[in-house]
């Protein structure tokens, strides 16, 4: 089992998780997070003086799949969330041990 | 009754309801600019631990300066002199309202009036400045003094320094009063307070900054304002409520008071230009709190000058208002590093010292009235010696006053929250309550 985590635009959220759907995903957990990667923040300025902001909003997105829905999951996503502009984030990819569904007990694969 | 038994009331008094309709939505307007107008503009510019502290400062200073006002401070300013004070301040012939309300004779009653309105209209339009005035110095301290030592500093000051320096300016005794016939050594124009509102308190609020000392973090860590549509909506406000302050001062509804709402708000719109140009040269772009503070120098700057001088010379001046202004906010207290946190000082002492010297400047007849030229375009420069005078002697009593009461405070109650108190933040620190309760 994997699990894939996205950091993607929020406007890009609602696209991505039908496209998800549809490529059959059970499951998507989503969180606010704020963040920077190669081209950092933006610059505010109030009454002359100016600051820097780095972190700026993203949605996470986390996953968990099974091992052959892996490529197929990744490539939707990037589909969907890909912009061409700076700042459409990013995908990591994670082994994941074990995977239990809490209400049947039902584990591994069964439970994705 | 039949009609013709009526006796009819003795009317010497000289009343104009014109005039008694426009003081009065006028003292509502100056209301206006306190709260909300003022409590929404440093609002917005505190951050989000301070909504309230600041906005409490304003609403109390309302209730709490009404009070000073009836019980003493309209006497101290507009009485005529203490004995023995040499024309330092008003006596107590007004205190408590006295001399303000009507009295009952057998004759009939008899309504106090100053000029074409009730003595009482009068009172409550200053009062509005008396209210004002030490709020706009909360910009400076915002979000490290302990409540209590705001309110006494705040009634302290306004014994101490508004009264005083109000006196000078506006009674017919005062040392600078264009009113004073009798010993009339500096006549300087203040139409609507530059001198006795801005001066004062900006130069105070620097005073201020400096003797409290910089917030935790300063120049540390970002503190950006946490709402600037509050900021932007308290600065529209001002706007329009700056017209009651200014227009009003005419005390009549009178083509004085039509030049002083003309050159108000040329003044505030080429503030707006001016604080934007400057913006845009140093940032290559512009913002929206740039321009609301560039319309607040605007204002700030035509205060003293409303009365006398054209809407022409108010664009000029707004716009010299506007520039300077971001210079003193940007470059000055960069250069010094003190924390005046929410641009007290840059806006209101810059702007009012400003406003004082250009109005020795830019004083006519043209709008005034009278023979006499008035300012340096008129053909009278001397008229700027009397400006800067009357400016400098009230901008160095304010700040030796407020260094003194500052002194005081510190060493009886203490001026400043405890660290802990001042990383909560003093909404909840100072007042147990917090500003926004949805997460």
């Amino acid at each position: 089992m994997k699990k894939i985590e996205a950091i993607v635009r929020h406007f890009k959220v609602e696209e991505i998780k039908e496209a998800l759907t549809e490529a059959g995903v059970k499951g998507i957990t989503a969180s606010e997070v704020r963040g920077f990667g190669r081209q950092k923040g933006h610059r505010e300025t109030f009454r002359g003086a100016e600051y820097t902001v780095d972190f700026l909003p993203k949605v996470k997105l986390e996953i968990v799949v099974s091992d052959d829905q892996e490529p197929k999951v990744i490539s939707t996503i990037i589909a969907a969330a890909q912009t061409g502009q700076i700042g459409d984030g990013k995908i990591f990819v994670t082994n994941i041990d074990e995977m239990i569904r809490i209400r049947t007990g039902e584990m591994g694969d069964e439970a994705v | 009754m039949p009609a013709n038994d009526v006796t009819p009331a003795p009317t010497t008094q000289p009343f104009v309801a014109a005039d008694i309709a426009f003081v009065l939505i006028a003292t509502a307007m100056v209301l206006a600019m306190a709260i909300p107008g003022l409590a929404l503009f440093y609002g917005g510019l505190v951050r989000r631990k301070n909504i309230l502290s600041i906005m409490m400062q304003c609403v109390s200073l309302t209730g709490l300066m009404s009070v000073i006002w009836l019980l003493y401070g309209y006497s101290l300013v507009f009485a005529p002199d203490l004995p023995y004070s040499l024309g330092f301040v008003g006596g107590f012939d007004f205190v408590a309202m006295n001399g303000v309300l009507p009295t009952n004779s057998e004759s009939g009653q008899t309504i106090p009036a100053v000029g074409t309105i009730p003595r009482m209209s009068h009172f409550m339009f200053q009062m509005m400045f008396f209210i004002i005035t030490p709020t706009l110095i909360c910009g400076a301290f915002a979000e490290r003094l302990r409540f209590a030592s705001v309110c006494w500093f705040s009634v302290l000051w306004g014994t101490f320094v508004y009264c005083p320096v109000a006196h000078w300016i506006w009674s017919d005794t005062g040392w600078f009063s264009e009113f004073n016939t009798t010993n009339p050594w500096c006549k300087a124009f203040d139409f609507a307070g530059g001198t006795v509102v801005h001066i004062t308190s900006g130069v105070s609020a620097l005073i201020c900054a400096i003797i409290i000392g910089n917030r935790l973090g300063f120049r540390q860590e970002p503190m950006p304002p946490h709402n600037l549509t509050y900021t932007a909506l308290g600065a529209m406000l001002l706007w329009l409520g700056w017209f009651g302050f200014n227009a009003g001062s005419a005390l009549a509804a009178n083509p004085l008071a039509v030049a002083a709402f003309t050159a108000t708000h040329m003044a505030a719109a080429s503030g707006l230009l001016g604080w934007s140009l400057m913006e845009w040269l140093s940032h290559g772009r512009v913002t929206l709190l740039g321009a609301c503070s560039g319309a607040v120098a605007g204002l700030v700057v035509i205060t003293p000058a409303c009365g006398t001088c054209s809407p022409l010379s108010a664009l000029l001046m707004g716009i010299m208002g506007g520039a300077v202004c971001y210079l003193a906010c940007t470059r000055l207290k960069n250069a010094f590093q003190y924390d005046d946190s929410l641009d007290a000082f840059g806006i209101h002492g810059v702007g009012g010292l400003l406003g004082a010297i250009l109005t020795g400047v830019f004083a006519t007849r043209m709008m005034k009235g009278g023979t006499e030229p008035l300012g340096l375009i008129d053909g009278h420069p001397e008229q700027i010696l009397y400006q800067v005078i009357a400016a400098l002697v009230t901008a160095l009593y304010a700040a030796f006053i407020s260094v003194i009461l500052l002194k005081i405070i510190d060493s009886s109650l203490g001026l400043r929250v405890s660290q802990q108190a001042e990383l909560q933040g003093l909404d909840i620190a100072e007042h147990g309550e917090e500003g926004y309760i949805f997460h």
